[in-house]
């Protein structure tokens, strides 16, 4: 933290939330609590909620505030060490062993040779070990039930310790500790080994007011009257027992959808028209689409009505 | 003085800590220094912040979050706390609590937590009666089951039969490699390390992928007409959850229970008694399109994921007589890999799929596996076990079945 050309840490919980503001994430005390406990205790931060609600942005934004590389892995069903951590680069291992066959260099030495840094690929995990200039990177480690268990056991060793054991070589470990990021869509329990060692929270939908200041932030250009509009009626849609509510991700981009058609004001015709933005399945499409649209739509603009006049 | 607060913070942390531990949440001693670390990073300055600082510590999944609030909300309200926590442990005291919030449930395991005396049966009891009336409703039966111990035969029995059961569904190859000498791919990690060892000649070495069963969902009716095979099919699910990994079993009736984290107690007893505990709606009505969707809704999402086996165990006699059931049904057959059907209740051959029910439910299965008399764990699994019909057979049963009605 000695360094003095990165941004330094934010020094309460108050400056969090302003350092997340300055990068446009317009976040929650109770997130920047955590994130603060993060930063500070150098601990993992897990981060779980719905598809949509701007998990992985804090790390985009934590990266950017802090003037530190963005280092991410996205995880997907077998992830392996190999393509995570650290790969050797066996075709030019295999050119080295020749080379050196051919110049009847001692066994011992070519060993050692062809087991050197110059041969080793580094994967994201492995990257984010490594001293950076700005300090230590980011680290999101993205979706990560995604990947399966043996995987997340081995993530166990390198988010306690933040240490990386090749067995060729040795123990690698962190000088500096990145600021690691971890975010689930919980499409399956993660481990509480893993959990433990984290600080945890569960992202939630914002309520009207916020996502009306994050969409102020996101989507600049949009009328004032159709950013509440729009607000008040996914807020609506939120209420609804769909299969898939819509995040705020689907909120921006759908604004940005009927700015882009010119729609100045909120009609139940220019919702059918877009809802495909909004709504990702088909059933959840065809139950609002049409006059359920068109009463939301309705209750929202009426809701707005009554907040004006108090 | 300071010495004196901050000594202070650590014991009303710790004892908060074990409030926690005591209301059923994953609180180790390693979390008390984490929360002793993070208050102190961040400082007491408001109540807010002193919240959401021991809410990142000590939660771990959202549906802990209502228990945390509750015990935050009572544990840190009063500056006496110790006071107050003694007055919780008095049992007289314990029935104190307010009653008439729907927060009721979550008070009473606290108490309980609060409440370190396990003897004090009565108390114990008056608040179940409690508990069971708040609960009821006249759309549900809510009945106890109280089954019969296994016997240790039954269970040397049931590990055997378990350990034959081949479901009719493939290993899914992993992105995974293990060493094979048959292997199609080249080892080259394994290759060049042998090189170093033997020089000369290089021998390749070969991997190919592993393969592993896909998770398996059972989904087990234990409705009235099913009531004579649920000891069963508890066993079953016993015995498959702790034969595997990725297994996630439910059970409904006329609401839907997630039982697998009590299956995974190893004694089978053990196991049953807390699914008996949890379980509501034993030997009631079925609803069953209803209890599809709340799984559709909650849970395929989180179990479905990675080409996971349904196995459904029911009847088909549904009370809500099939409204919504084949939208539900073709929903859960989209998420999953496979979905199995298996029906226990025709007991002759000469069966025919009259409940509008099943005629819901069978266009949408993969596999229809009807078992005429089903008496015994080594059944059930001789009938899993049995190669897989042809894809659609469950139609063709339907329309043979119409056909000899005709």
């Amino acid at each position: 933290m000695a360094n003095a050309k990165a941004p330094s840490l934010p020094a309460s919980v108050d400056a969090t939330l302003a350092m997340l503001g300055s990068a446009d994430y317009i976040a929650d005390r109770s997130l920047a609590t955590a994130v603060h406990l993060a930063l500070h205790l150098k601990r993992p931060l897990f981060l779980e909620g719905e598809a949509g609600v701007g998990k992985t942005e804090i790390a985009k934004v934590l990266a950017t505030a802090l003037g530190r590389r963005l280092i991410r892995l996205q995880c997907y069903e077998g992830l392996d060490v190999a393509s995570a951590v650290y790969e050797w680069d066996y075709a030019r291992q295999m050119i080295e062993i020749r080379l050196a066959e051919a110049s009847d260099e001692d066994r011992g030495e070519i060993e050692s040779a062809i087991f050197s840094d110059r041969f080793l690929i580094k994967r994201p995990l492995l990257q984010a070990l490594e001293p950076e200039i700005g300090g230590a990177p980011v680290l999101l480690i993205d979706e990560l039930d995604r990947t399966d268990e043996p995987f997340e056991a081995y993530l166990l060793e390198l988010l306690s310790d933040f240490q990386v054991t090749i067995p060729e070589i040795g123990t690698i470990k962190a000088e500096h500790p990145p600021i690691v990021v971890i975010t689930s869509n919980r499409t399956r329990e993660i481990h509480d080994a893993l959990k433990r060692r984290c600080f945890y929270y569960w992202v939630d939908y914002p309520n009207a007011m916020r996502e009306l200041e994050i969409l102020g932030k996101k989507a600049p250009g949009a009328a004032p009257e159709l950013s509440r509009a729009v607000v008040s009626f996914v807020q609506k849609l939120r209420k609804m027992d769909l299969f898939k509510l819509p995040g705020i991700a689907e909120t921006i981009d759908w604004t940005e959808a009927l700015m882009q058609l010119d729609v100045l004001e909120l009609t139940p015709h220019a919702i059918n028209d877009t809802l495909g933005v909004l709504l990702k399945y088909q059933d959840d499409i065809a139950r609002i689409q049409g006059s359920e649209a068109a009463r939301l739509l309705d209750q929202a603009k009426s809701e707005l009505a009554t907040a004006h006049e108090v | 003085m300071a010495d004196e607060a901050d000594g202070r913070l650590v014991a009303n942390l710790m004892h908060f800590a074990r409030t926690l531990r005591a209301a059923g949440l994953p609180v180790g001693p390693g979390k008390v220094i984490d929360a002793v670390a993070a208050v102190r990073t961040v400082g007491i300055t408001n109540r807010a912040d002193f919240y959401w600082t021991l809410h990142a510590v000590f939660v771990n999944r959202p549906d802990q979050r209502p228990l945390f609030d509750q015990a935050f909300q009572i544990f840190w309200r009063n500056p006496e706390l110790l006071k107050k926590m003694m007055s919780l442990i008095l049992p007289e005291m314990s029935l104190d609590l307010p009653q008439d919030e729907e927060k009721n449930e979550m008070l009473r395991r606290l108490a309980e937590a609060l409440h370190p005396h396990p003897e004090s049966r009565e108390t114990g009891e008056t608040e179940l009666e409690f508990d069971a009336a708040m609960t009821f409703s006249d759309r549900e039966q809510l009945q106890t089951m109280d089954f019969e111990k296994m016997s240790l035969d039954e269970l040397a029995q049931a590990k055997a039969a378990i350990a034959r059961l081949r479901l009719p569904v493939l290993d899914r190859p992993t992105r995974r490699f293990a060493r094979d000498p048959r292997g199609a791919r080249a080892d080259m990690r394994a290759t060049l390390r042998a090189a170093l060892r033997s020089g000369g000649i290089i021998d390749l070495k070969r991997k190919s992928r592993t393969m592993r069963p896909p998770p398996l969902v059972v989904l087990c009716d234990i409705s009235g007409s099913m009531s004579r095979y649920s000891r069963m099919f508890l066993h079953f699910m016993h015995a498959i959850t702790n034969d595997r990994d990725r297994v996630f079993t439910f059970v409904f009736g006329t609401r839907l229970t997630n039982i697998t984290r009590y299956l995974r107690f190893r004694d089978v007893d053990l196991a049953l008694d807390k699914v008996t505990e949890v379980v509501g709606d034993w030997s009631g009505g079925t609803r069953i399109g209803h209890c599809l969707i709340d799984f559709n809704l909650l849970w395929s999402r989180r179990v479905l994921g990675q080409g996971a086996v349904v196995l459904l165990i029911t009847d088909g006699l549904d009370r809500d007589v099939g409204i919504g059931l084949a939208h539900e049904m073709d929903r859960l057959h989209r998420s999953c890999r496979r979905l199995i059907w298996l029906n226990p209740l025709l007991r002759y051959e000469g069966f025919e799929p009259k409940s509008l029910g099943m005629r819901a439910m069978l266009p949408h299965v993969d596999e229809f596996r009807p078992v005429h008399n089903l008496e015994s764990l080594t059944d059930l699994v001789s009938v899993l076990t049995a190669p897989a019909p042809r894809r659609l057979t469950a139609a063709s049963i339907l329309q043979t079945g119409a056909r000899a009605a005709a």
